[in-house]
């Protein structure tokens, strides 16, 4: 029986095809591979994308574990904590820092640094101090900074550019209806929403982070708490928190918030922390949102009110400062990892201004000073210039070995004055500081 | 025929080797042929009750954090302390208590009020008992997720039910996160799960009451109240018992629905003592801290349970 020439000319290419897949996939099971540790967030695509480059460099599979934020921190401290090599390379949170450098879960990477050139200096201050040193400020970096972030502020453009409504603003208000600047703005703003219908649907003014099981609330109290006065302890006493933390600044911070979460906040939304805000602002519920900038190049494509429907501005200023809560993770060789050598190769890789500059195009936000200082970064998209404002002016919580107690005391101890209605703010804060002291006495600090 | 040379080579075989399986435990006591027996449960108790438990009660008295690699410090008595004079532990005691006490009381009144109505002879009767063991045969992480829907103020049909019949507006209240109402979610959403498996106790017991005692009542003219007064509560009281126990011990460490419902919140209105525990264990991994939490509570529970069975034998006995 004889072949066809087509049927020739495709068994030809399918038995091509079949010895180029098998010879890819024996390269690659001989070869090596890295794991590449995250979370579960849209970021995340980007990261897949972009290792797909590292990996046609250098023969080296990138596997990914991406898990959910809900689980990240516990599934992910766990596993440093009981030396696994599950991951290879970890983007660890910001908080994880102190605990995994006093720990030694990350790789020390200084010498690596000078051996290989790569300069903490092309990178925006802040995230260095954030997603790098351990202890604080001093040059011992366990990271390099990979995915900036920071919490700010998307507005419905279309509502504001409502002639009735700028009208009746004008006229209640004597000013123009503008994104805020301050956080009285932001409530005047809040409330001036709050109630209306638009487009047919009763709206809510904002949508601020009330999260109460991790991180949440206290992530979105403090963008008022700082510009009011609150900080974490005494600069020039280390651990010092009486008469900072629970400060009269701090404590009304803290029922600004409470006051724009009581009067403009949807209802329902008690326990909610960023989806349930994309959710919010994505179904015209509310006119601002709070969250991070991570999400805004997905917001900003969204056809239903992204493009020119939306607007973004940085956290408003205060009477004491004008800062915003740090976001953001760095990228860290795991120690307990058996593939060192081609992680740390991973890290030089990563470093690059031309990975880093891809790294942003994907959708990934770097913290490279050439990339975000560029003009062309800044024209890129509509929350580009805030986003680079905010990352100027950001503060983190604590990133001690036992963030994570201090962290959950600040959760309670808010949620139950500004959801629950508990108490007074002083009061919150003076419990607060209590519960942090016990807490470095544990550590085997002293905050005396 | 064949099965019967079968039977009998069975039979043989069993015969042949009786004496061998005699001989092989000739020598042991009946005492020790019964401890031969349970001694692999008493084992698989030992590993996985009692030495976890004692293993705690050695951790309570430390200051160990499972995420950190420092080694456990013995501190004494000081958690025990910690918690016993702390403040919001007690606030999160009074809370578990008002949802045991409230979830108990209804599930016993809608329990037993059901298994009344259930035990009377219907058409369909059957297929309406299957009906209403339905939330108790559902996952306690399904039944969280879909009242937490249920109760979603702005799409959420249990809020324009209540709207529908008071004329309130559905989002002008939110059952999770209010603190009056978040309280009563909790105890509402677990009734509603929990109140079937009441009733189907109840309902044993109703069964369980012969009906020559009925007719003899009806002889001597007795009324159905007296009837009931009389028979049928006495009568299903000890399984009514039994059920209280069983739910009280269940709510009393009810973690997941809640956990699902509210978390807690707001504030920490809904933080049962178990969730508590659980934050302490495993999200602040004050390992030593929430041993003793558990130690606290499992001497309460333990407590309560033995001083509630010795009331239970004495109406059994009665």
């Amino acid at each position: 029986m004889r072949m066809s020439k087509t049927n020739l000319l495709l068994t030809c290419a399918a038995g091509a095809l079949a010895l180029t897949i098998g010879a890819a996939s024996s390269a690659q099971a001989e070869g090596k591979s890295l794991t590449m540790c995250w979370a579960a967030w849209d970021p995340a695509n980007a990261l897949v994308q972009l290792d797909k480059d590292f990996t046609a460099e250098t023969g080296i599979e990138m596997k990914h574990e991406f898990v959910p934020w809900t689980s990240y921190a516990d599934h992910f401290i766990n596993l440093l904590n009981s030396r696994s090599a599950e991951c290879d390379l970890i983007i660890g949170d910001s908080q994880w820092i102190g605990g995994a450098a006093e720990n030694k879960w990350y790789v020390k990477l200084n010498d690596f640094f000078d051996k290989n050139n790569i300069s903490m200096d092309t990178f925006l201050p802040a995230t260095v101090v954030g997603y790098a040193e351990w202890p604080k400020n001093t040059p011992n970096y366990w990271g390099l900074p990979a995915m900036a972030d920071a919490v700010g502020w998307t507005y419905r453009k279309d509502w504001f550019a409502k002639p009735e409504l700028r009208a009746e603003f004008k006229a209640k208000y004597n000013r123009e209806l503008e994104p805020p600047k301050t956080w009285d703005e932001l409530i005047e703003v809040a409330k001036f929403f709050t109630g209306k219908e638009i487009d047919g649907k009763k709206v809510y003014g904002a949508y601020v982070f009330s999260e109460r099981g991790s991180e949440g609330i206290t992530m979105g109290v403090t963008n008022a708490m700082y510009n009011y006065g609150f900080d974490y302890m005494d600069p020039k006493k280390p651990y010092q928190m009486q008469g900072i933390v629970n400060s009269a600044g701090a404590a009304k911070g803290m029922d600004v918030y409470k006051e724009l979460f009581t009067c403009c906040q949807p209802p329902g939304l008690t326990n909610a922390y960023m989806q349930e805000g994309l959710d919010a602002f994505k179904s015209g519920q509310v006119a601002m949102q709070m969250n991070w900038y991570a999400f805004f190049p997905g917001l900003a494509k969204d056809p239903n009110v992204g493009g020119d429907k939306i607007g973004f501005f940085k956290n408003p200023a205060g009477p004491a400062g004008d800062f915003t809560q740090l976001g953001g993770q760095g990228l860290s060789v795991v120690a307990a990892s058996k593939n060192v050598d081609d992680a740390l190769a991973y890290v030089k890789w990563f470093a690059q201004p031309k990975v880093q500059q891809k790294w942003t195009d994907l959708g990934g936000a770097s913290a490279s000073k050439a990339v975000l200082d560029s003009d062309a970064y800044k024209k890129s998209a509509a929350y580009a210039p805030s986003f680079v404002e905010s990352m100027g002016m950001v503060k983190d919580f604590w990133a001690e070995p036992l963030y994570v107690p201090l962290l959950l005391d600040m959760q309670n101890r808010v949620h139950d004055y500004v959801v629950a209605n508990k108490g007074t703010s002083q009061q919150a804060l003076d419990s607060l500081v209590k519960d942090w002291v016990k807490v470095f006495k544990q550590e085997g600090k002293d905050p005396s | 025929m064949s099965v019967t040379n079968n039977a009998r080579g069975i039979a043989e075989g069993v015969a042949f080797r009786a004496p061998a399986t005699a001989m092989r435990v000739r020598g042991l006591s009946d005492r020790a042929v019964a401890w031969l027996f349970i001694l692999p449960t008493m084992l698989l108790l030992l590993a996985i009750n009692i030495f976890p438990l004692i293993w705690a009660i050695r951790l309570s008295f430390t200051g160990l954090m499972a995420n950190l690699p420092t080694p456990a410090r013995f501190i004494g008595i000081d958690n025990y302390v910690d918690i016993l004079t702390d403040e919001d532990i007690w606030a999160n005691f009074q809370i578990t208590a008002h949802f045991v006490f409230w979830t108990i009381a209804l599930q016993v009144l809608v329990g037993l009020g059901l298994a009344l109505l259930i035990n009377q002879k219907f058409r369909g009767h059957s297929f309406w008992t299957t009906v209403i063991l339905l939330p108790m045969m559902l996952s306690p992480a399904v039944v969280g997720n879909f009242w937490t829907l249920l109760f979603q103020p702005q799409i959420g049909p249990f809020n324009y039910l209540i709207g529908f019949f008071t004329g309130a507006a559905p989002s002008s209240f939110t059952m999770i996160g209010s603190v009056a109402l978040a309280p009563w979610t909790i105890v509402l959403v677990n009734t509603w799960m929990w109140t079937p498996y009441v009733m189907l106790i109840c309902l044993a017991g109703l069964r369980s009451i012969p009906d020559h005692i009925y007719e003899a009542a009806e002889v001597d003219r007795a009324s159905p109240l007296r009837q009931f007064v009389s028979i049928t509560f006495p009568m299903v009281l000890p399984f009514l018992m039994l059920a209280v126990l069983f739910q009280a011990i269940q709510s009393f460490v009810m973690f997941d629905l809640v956990n699902l419902l509210t978390s807690g919140g707001p504030g920490s209105t809904t933080e049962l003592v178990s969730i508590t525990l659980k934050r302490a264990a495993f999200e602040k991994w004050e390992t030593g801290y929430a041993s003793a939490l558990a130690v606290i509570l499992f001497v309460t529970i333990f407590g309560a349970a033995n001083i509630y069975v010795k009331a239970l034998n004495k109406v059994k006995q009665q």
